[in-house]
């Protein structure tokens, strides 16, 4: 997987975080998987087509959900699945809209859609054909794991310009 | 926790929004800040359709809204909610803040644009300026940019 297609996830996440806890994170652990994806908590998949297709999980447990979810709120919030669930899907809204934000200032265009979210038991399908980049982030209110798969499908306008038609 | 000086109609009333996302959170974070600018959330929605169905009940002073959602996204929302209200001020409220999408809300009618996550200074000062754009309808708010109270 190429770098320039993570460093806007790396770059956005960052951001998020550190503006939405109002705080510093830092990357502690930075992995390939190749194998199928085991969830660490609850989990928000947001799937990508376009110029460049895949697909990025933010992964947190309920625990520090309920702690971001209290950081954002600006005071302590009731624990419950539902407020899991919309926390975790916001924070990866928000990392994955910034994300493809610099993407798309590099010429890549794509469409985001809606996360789906997995916190049962039988957990989360598997990306057992896709090499996946695991970023694991030091927040104030825990470790938020980013699980990014991605790959080319088209060239990037420019680079389409470049080249010559061949008729 | 910064605080702002209230920004008011011309009539001295709140300012009356409606705030459109899917996400639960997403509108309370937003419903917090509006509170925080001395506002009034006369309506919340969840898509697209909700939303224009809200602004024709609540005609609302400003409409801050999403894009990416379900049922109906927020750019085609705008789209419809201009066409039969031309004075409409809305303002997105996304993540994705490529250009193409802000190009494509502000064609379609939408009077600006705020990128998530959202910084309660940033959208005041948005606020003041799409408040400030038509002062027939909705009177320049009462404190200038910076006059935080303490």
């Amino acid at each position: 997987m190429r770098m320039e297609l993570i460093q806007p996830f790396i770059s956005a996440a960052d951001a998020v975080f550190a503006e939405s806890l109002q705080a510093p994170t830092n990357i502690v652990d930075l992995s390939m998987d190749e194998n199928a994806y085991r969830r660490k908590g609850v989990a928000a998949l947001i799937a990508i087509k376009g110029d460049i297709e895949g697909r990025v999980i933010l992964d947190l447990s309920p625990e520090v959900a309920m702690k971001v979810a209290s950081q954002l709120a600006g005071s302590e919030v009731e624990a419950s699945e539902q407020v899991v669930k919309e926390t975790v899907c916001e924070m990866a809204n928000m990392v994955i809209g910034n994300s493809v934000t610099l993407l798309n200032d590099q010429g890549f265009h794509f469409k985001v859609f809606p996360p789906e979210i997995h916190m049962d038991e039988t957990g989360l399908a598997g990306s057992a054909d896709t090499e996946a980049l695991v970023i694991c982030i030091e927040t104030p209110c825990g470790e938020i794991y980013l699980n990014i798969a991605m790959h080319y499908l088209h060239r990037r306008r420019q680079e389409r310009k470049a080249v010559p038609a061949l008729d | 926790m910064k605080q702002f000086a209230a920004l008011l109609r011309k009539d001295n009333q709140p300012v009356r929004y409606l705030v459109v996302d899917d996400s639960v959170f997403a509108r309370k974070n937003l419903i917090k800040m509006i509170e925080m600018f001395g506002g009034e959330v006369a309506g919340e929605a969840g898509d697209g359709l909700t939303a224009i169905a809200e602004f024709n009940r609540i005609t609302p002073d400003i409409v801050l809204m999403d894009i990416t959602m379900p049922q109906m996204e927020g750019i085609e929302a705008v789209e419809r909610i201009v066409r039969q209200h031309a004075s409409a001020r809305i303002v997105m409220v996304s993540s994705v803040g490529y250009q193409e999408n802000i190009l494509a809300a502000l064609q379609k009618g939408a009077k600006h644009f705020v990128q998530k996550p959202v910084k309660p200074e940033v959208l005041y000062e948005i606020l003041r300026y799409v408040l400030s754009d038509d002062p027939n309808a909705v009177g320049a708010p009462v404190a200038l940019a910076g006059e935080h109270r303490s």
